[in-house]
């Protein structure tokens, strides 16, 4: 009663003060409502079910193999993380050794690709004839498309003979370096069996590092040629060298760009099945060692087991699965929101 | 003065030149000197014989790697000397900076044809066999000769796979998209952060999820439609993201003019949206494509194996031309090696026919018009010019500035 009496202006829409006089009725704040008609309806439900039916599945496959690794990580626990072998039936299994394997191939394939893929990329944008470029443009593209098994082949039945000499140069100069070192070879003998640098993750990573060079390779183009014009044109006109300019604009433009690139290539690589599982021999220890034989990784782990798993042991594999998608997931994250933040994938994003 | 050479100042193009130097000279706009080629070449052939040098004569070095490494640094150094000679200090980091990123990428071109070129030349045996293209492999054992024998099973298994999936994903694909752009909303960005989070899934993840539902749980056996279903899981979340950046890309402007024009919103997408992305959506639906085609661990856990030539997706295993050559080149029988050389030329040749499909009917941005459209186009419009023409048949002026109208 007294807020009526206190505040005599039309009052909220609910109702209007019954000690007024007759008069207007007081202003009500209109509801702005366009009706669509009815096929915008159903096109909008349509859509909407399009969407939802996307997200449900996507869902599903998430939810499912979070579900069924549930059962594995909830009898290993902690050890999880921490076991090397892989006996789920005995009931020790964990992902040390093969999340270990999994990351060493994907760096050896970072460290590789992105300098490979940085010159191409510069190359192609600043270098090449403008009539060429768009030929190496297409050859690029079409590179990222080439089946992961190809790769393998190569990899295979090529790099694998030819890259020797260079592991055992690097083992035998460098072998001083912890992760360089090999067990069991022997520089002074020339007729030491070969067979300690094959398979290793070395080889396994320069096959990944082909494989994800012309994805990194094709990001970084983009982002180098939308450089700005007037920030090039403004670094010549101070004097600045074809060099100069790149260090003063490009690279500092693209630098969001070569990062997300980057990341993107490390995803790629540490979800890399066939190529990987046609190189390596599988072993389930801890194994730093880059150039010596034998490494690991999640995929080719699952690659290798999943038909004479248990019902157990095909949940262990879910929860490797898993784990492995967790770290893809947070790679990818990471990238896009390092391009996004950028100044490069902001003009990008448009 | 590092960038261009000081050219004495030309003189003035004035009403009446001084006649002694004749026809003026044409200016060289071009940038390379015969300096710096003698240069390159310099360096290049004192670090061949520095090199060889070094590993024929001075050191215990050998090996054609160690001889390639050595050579490279030799040509880098001596390179940098030579430039230094007539130039100052930015301008020979210009130089060595060019002749680095210029390599590597040559480096890496190199290594990427090489990857096709080796497959596609350890695959020739297999491939001038006509065999290898019209028979399966239920009649040839390991030792067979490469006369009997062939494919067919996996060119069949790949096209029926990747067909079906197309068929679930394409549609849903598409709609998605739209969804994404033309109903914006909480629920939209929603979907768009779990379909940017499942392009991480990895291929092999996708293939132990249908595995462990439809093959382990329903208790189905493995089959072409199972590979297809895992293959449709990858591929989905590739194409919503490919279709949502080409749909994103179509002019606002165009949009708002249909609604100005009083359309509604589903007759917008259909007749301006889609129109306008559609070069764009061929391009990520054939890329989408291309990824799935190529794809084994997926399908190496879904469709079994088998040598013999299966036309029904729905029952029993089905081989794909991946999986194919992974089963095979795993022999140790030569002519098996060769067999699976040639599925992935085969494989690789697919691929290629998909990226050149695409780049003619992509390449082109939305809006813009191939040359048939834009005489279809220019027909429409002289049609119209005519029959308004024929409306306003007392109008003279009508009729000749009509056909003069531009088209979009």
């Amino acid at each position: 009663m007294t807020t009526e009496t206190l505040d005599p202006l039309p009052g909220p829409p609910s109702g209007p003060p019954s000690g007024e006089p007759a008069g207007p009725p007081p202003d009500t704040p209109r509801r702005l409502h366009a009706d669509p008609g009815l096929p915008d309806r159903v096109f909008r439900t349509v859509a909407r079910t399009g969407g939802g039916l996307v997200l449900a599945v996507m869902l599903l496959v998430g939810g499912f193999l979070l579900h069924r690794a549930w059962q594995a990580l909830d009898r290993a626990g902690a050890s999880f993380l921490t076991t090397e072998s892989w006996e789920p039936d005995a009931g020790r299994f964990g992902i040390a050794a093969v999340l270990l394997g999994t990351v060493l191939i994907a760096l050896v394939a970072i460290v590789v690709a992105v300098p490979l893929a940085t010159g191409a990329a510069l190359y192609i944008s600043e270098y090449a004839a403008p009539r060429l470029r768009r030929t190496l443009v297409s050859t690029v593209d079409l590179m990222a498309a080439v089946p992961s098994v190809v790769y393998g082949l190569w990899g295979v039945f090529w790099l694998e003979e030819s890259i020797l000499p260079i592991a055992r140069w690097i083992s035998t100069y460098l072998g001083w370096i912890p992760f360089l070192r090999v067990d069991g070879a022997d520089p002074d003998d020339p007729l030491a069996p070969p067979t300690v640098y094959t398979s290793s993750t070395f080889v396994a990573g320069l096959v990944v590092a082909m494989m994800v060079a012309p994805i990194i390779c094709s990001i970084m183009r983009e982002v180098f040629s939308q450089a700005p014009a007037g920030e090039r044109e403004g670094a010549y006109a101070l004097g600045a060298t074809r060099w100069g300019m790149i260090r003063s604009v490009v690279l500092p433009f693209g630098r969001g760009g070569m990062i997300g690139g980057t990341m993107l290539g490390l995803g790629r690589a540490l979800g890399e099945t066939i190529a990987v599982y046609m190189v390596i021999s599988q072993v389930f220890t801890i194994q730093w060692h880059v150039l010596q034989t034998g490494t690991s990784s999640v995929s080719s782990l699952i690659a290798l087991r999943y038909g004479e798993a248990t019902p157990f042991g095909m949940s262990a594999l879910m929860a490797a699965g898993f784990a492995l998608f967790v770290m893809t997931l947070i790679v990818n994250f990471a990238a896009s929101s390092i391009v996004a933040r950028s100044r490069s994938g902001a003009t990008s994003d448009a | 003065m590092t960038i261009a050479p000081e050219r004495p100042p030309q003189s003035p193009p004035a009403a009446q030149p001084p006649p002694p130097p004749g026809p003026e000279r044409r200016r060289r706009t071009g940038s390379l000197r015969s300096t710096d080629v003698y240069a390159v070449l310099g360096a290049a052939a004192a670090s061949l014989a520095l090199t060889w040098l070094l590993f024929a004569r001075l050191l215990p070095f050998s090996g054609a790697v160690g001889f390639v490494l050595v050579a490279y640094a030799l040509f880098l150094g001596l390179y940098a000397l030579l430039v230094s000679f007539d130039e100052d200090g930015p301008a020979v980091r210009d130089r060595i900076a060019g002749a680095v990123v210029r390599s590597l990428g040559l480096v890496l071109l190199a290594v990427l044809v090489f990857v096709v070129a080796f497959t596609l030349w350890e695959g020739r045996e297999a491939l001038v066999h006509l065999n290898f293209f019209t028979e399966d492999m239920s009649l040839a054992g390991p030792l067979e000769p490469l006369d009997v024998g062939g494919i067919l099973h996996a060119v069949v298994g790949t096209l029926e796979q990747v067909g079906i999936a197309l068929a679930l994903t394409v549609p849903s694909g598409i709609v998605c998209a739209v969804f994404l752009n033309e109903v914006p909303g909480p629920f939209a960005r929603l979907v768009r952060t779990i379909v940017e989070a499942m392009t991480a899934l990895p291929s092999i993840v996708a293939g132990l999820f249908i595995y462990a539902t439809v093959i382990l749980a329903l208790g189905t056996e493995r089959s072409g439609f199972a590979a297809s279903l895992a293959l449709s899981v990858m591929m989905l979340p590739i194409i919503i993201r490919a279709a949502d950046v080409v749909i994103r890309l179509v002019p606002g402007t165009l949009r708002e003019a249909s609604y100005a024009m009083g359309s509604s919103r589903w007759r917008t997408v259909w007749h301006v949206v889609l129109p306008t992305a559609r070069s764009g959506l061929t391009t990520a639906v054939i890329l989408g494509t291309a990824r799935g085609v190529g794809e084994t661990s997926p399908v190496l856990l879904t469709a079994g194996f088998t040598a013999e030539l299966n036309a029904l997706p729905t029952s029993g295993a089905q081989v794909s031309l991946p999986l194919a050559t992974f089963e095979l080149v795993k022999s140790p029988e030569p002519n098996m090696i060769a067999r699976g050389f040639g599925t992935a030329a085969v494989l690789m040749l697919l691929v290629l026919l998909l990226f050149v499909l695409a780049r003619i009917a992509g390449g082109r941005g939305p809006g813009q018009l191939t040359k048939r459209q834009e005489r279809r186009r220019a027909e429409a419009s002289r049609k119209d010019a005519a029959r308004q023409a024929a409306g306003h048949r007392g109008a003279s002026g009508g009729s000749a500035s009509a056909p003069s109208r531009s088209t979009p």
